[in-house]
């Protein structure tokens, strides 16, 4: 058992875990890099628990191989790899009181007395759990317990810290303060650490690079800015936020500037990969990037959808909006502007905010309509030209 | 806490501050098993325990239990039937840990092994002294392999004597044991342990600090619940031990009491006298347990 093992990098190299014939993670590549902050990204069931799992240990792989630095350490037990791991249901011993919860580890590291004292005492008042040190983990708000089980993975100082899901089960105001703790605990402590999450925020304001997981395989792998303007495929664009996805038809391809059409509709965007003229696509633009005109400016512009309120949400500054093209296909927008429900209005999008995608192998998923059913399927087609504002 | 609220609101809080003893109308529930327990335990125990101060022979409340204590043939059964009884729960409970927690996890064929270890408890005990009999006794396979290979000249005496009544309790008791243990092991969090692995924690080290801590006080309930089984063992003492001599246990004794001498009350004096020492017994060991946490384990069990 060796205490701090630093290391240059760690690197996952085709990582894949079979179960039963069933691939939960596949082809795996990544490079870690001492002290930076990864944060594995992807719906329920994409595989993430199974790759930090992969990389404690806890897990055997079933293919590739993992390197710390030159060694090769996809064979040892968990014990010997000296990573801390943050459990999502925290993992807390229960017959413990949260001062030996801390101090478990740095006992099995054979430490002297003096040194497991002074550094669970450390650890406690890092994590501000001073008051509650002798109590048992059953006696603690969910928030407590939390901050216990990062307390116990980082008094070790590991090389890699790894956590689950850790701020899953606690509430809103609270993630938002554990977050910014996590945070603080990384820089201060200079701990590189691997973050599961399927929260897409909490991802994009934390790490330092995300790694976006889709059935088992990577999508994508970048900062948080790459990956917020620059989503390779749509899936990962609906991650992304996204919200609007909608099939359109390629109608002029000529390098990143396209023009894609639906049934009435004719939008300029940006293509983000190789598209061909009449190739069937899908087109992606955030909330946020719906422009509500003015009414007099209705028809002043190219790329403008109209469409009618549905729903309005109060949220502070801003609205948040869902409207209905009159083929039936819902929008969602932020707008600072007061509309109202019933009200009909004509949204622009700026062509570099409307990225364009090929559909790939797989049909769209519900919430991205297909080109042309648009009437019969419950979320219709996007566009039009037809002027009018019967309510669907 | 509650006395304001109770001067303000006396009716309510009445109701309030019983449900919160747990006392409300799904008590009712309990009404079958209290009758039960009333009925055949106990009015009996009340009756026997009455009987005992009522000596057949006279000589006062407690004439029976001097009696007992004072006789060397019949004190002796207490120890007999401890140095019975305690070893092979002891026993038991000790031999199931390390398979169970072997088994713990899920794996193929569990069901399987499961099933072979549990099925001598559905023998019953004079099967498994048959059983027995034929297996360790003089011209039993067990003796003739150890002569065949040479290991001994005459045959090991291994029945009618401590030792086959130790192995039928073994036998009988073991597979209920294991049940309770698995249990037990199952219900404790899997994570946990991998919890303790990362953090350095090997085998040893989590079994010592994590799951047996958390097993203990299963491991003191199973121990009392084999422990009074064996403690009124009655038939295999008699079929393959050696009910005159080394393996007269307290229950023979209360036995021959009542249908060999006719003398009830002195019968169930031995018989309160072996209700005070198993309680003796789970009282130490229950004394044990409360030393170790005994709330939630985390796990689904
Ligand atoms: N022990 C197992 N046996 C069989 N299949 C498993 C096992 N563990 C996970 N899987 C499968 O592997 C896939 C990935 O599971 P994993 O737990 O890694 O998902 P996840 O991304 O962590 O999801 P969540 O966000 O819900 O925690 C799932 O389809 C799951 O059904
Ligand atoms: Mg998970």
């Amino acid at each position: 058992m060796t205490e701090k093992t630093e290391f240059e990098q760690l690197r996952l190299d085709g990582v894949g875990r079979r179960f039963g014939g069933q691939d939960a993670l596949q082809d795996l590549d990544l490079t870690i890099r001492a002290g930076e902050f990864i944060a594995l990204l992807g719906p329920s069931g994409c595989g993430k628990s199974t790759a930090l799992n992969c990389l404690a240990g806890l897990l055997p792989l079933t293919a590739g191989s993992i390197w710390q630095d030159s060694k090769r350490i996809d064979t040892l037990p968990p014990e010997r790899r000296g990573f801390g791991m943050v459990f999502q249901n925290y993992a807390l011993f229960p017959h413990m009181t949260v001062r030996s919860n801390i101090a478990f580890g740095l006992q099995m590291r054979r430490l002297p007395k003096a040194d497991v004292t002074r550094r669970t005492e450390e650890a406690i008042r890092l994590v501000q759990l001073e008051e509650h040190a002798g109590k048992l983990p059953g006696q603690l708000s969910g928030g407590q317990q939390q901050r216990v089980a990062i307390a116990r993975a980082v008094v070790l100082e590991p090389s890699l810290v790894l956590m689950d899901e850790p701020l899953s089960n606690l509430d809103a105001k609270l993630r938002l303060e554990m977050r910014t703790e996590i945070r603080r605990l990384h820089q201060s402590l200079g701990l590189t650490t691997v973050y599961v999450t399927h929260d897409q925020e909490e991802a994009l304001s934390m790490a330092d690079r995300l790694v976006v997981l889709r059935k088992g395989r990577v999508q994508q792998i970048g900062t948080p800015e790459e990956l917020h303007t620059k989503p390779t495929n749509w899936h990962v664009a609906d991650f992304m936020g996204f919200r609007n996805l909608l099939t359109v038809k390629v109608q002029e391809a000529g390098g990143r500037q396209v023009v894609v059409e639906g049934p009435g509709i004719r939008l300029a965007a940006t293509a983000m990969a190789q598209v061909s003229s009449g190739e069937r696509v899908v087109a992606g633009v955030r909330p946020e990037d719906l422009v509500v005109q003015p009414a007099a400016a209705a028809n002043g512009g190219g790329n403008v959808i109209r469409a009618m309120v549905e729903v309005v949400e109060y949220q502070g500054r801003e609205l948040a909006v869902e409207a209905r093209t009159p083929e039936g296909h819902r929008l969602h927008l932020r707008t600072p502007e007061r509309v109202t429900a019933g009200e009909a209005i004509s949204v622009s999008v700026a062509p570099e905010r409307l990225l364009v995608f090929p559909l790939g192998d797989e049909a769209p998923p519900a919430g991205v309509p297909v080109l042309g059913d648009g009437a019969s399927s419950s979320v219709g087609a996007p566009v039009l030209s037809r002027a009018g504002g019967e309510a669907p | 806490m509650s006395t304001e609220a109770a001067t303000q609101h006396p009716g309510l809080s009445v109701r309030h501050r019983l449900a919160e003893r747990g006392v409300d109308s799904q008590l009712l529930l309990l009404l079958p098993a209290v009758v039960f327990v009333i009925g055949l335990f106990v009015y009996p125990f009340l009756y026997g325990l009455g009987l005992s101060f009522q000596p057949a022979k006279g000589g006062g409340a407690f004439a029976d239990y001097q009696r007992f204590f004072s006789d060397s043939f019949q004190r002796d059964t207490i120890w007999k039937t401890l140095r019975l009884s305690v070893p092979a729960a002891l026993f038991n409970v000790l031999a199931s840990v390390p398979i169970a927690y072997r088994m713990r996890g899920k794996f193929r064929g569990k069901r399987l092994i499961t099933t072979l270890l549990v099925i001598p408890i559905t023998l019953g005990t004079v099967l498994t002294a048959e059983g027995l009999l034929n297996f360790l006794g003089p011209a039993g396979w067990f003796n003739r392999t150890l002569m065949s290979i040479g290991l001994v000249d005459h045959p090991v005496r291994l029945i009618n004597n401590y030792w086959g009544v130790f192995f039928s309790l073994v036998i009988t008791g073991f597979p209920f044991a294991f049940l309770l243990i698995l249990s037990y092991i199952s219900g404790i969090d899997p994570s946990l342990e991998r919890a303790a692995a990362t953090l350095g924690a090997d085998w040893r080290a989590r079994f010592q600090r994590i799951t047996l801590p958390l097993l203990a006080p299963g491991l003191a309930t199973t121990f009392c619940l084999t422990f009074v089984l064996a403690f009124s063992v009655f038939p295999s003492a008699i079929l393959v031990g050696d009910p005159t001599g080394a393996t007269r246990v307290i229950s023979i004794a209360a036995y021959q009491a009542a249908y060999e001498q006719y003398d009830y009350p002195f019968a169930s004096a031995i018989a309160m006298v072996m209700g005070a020492v198993e309680l003796l017994v789970i009282a130490v060991v229950l004394l044990w347990r409360s030393r170790f946490y005994v709330g939630s384990t985390g796990g689904k069990g």
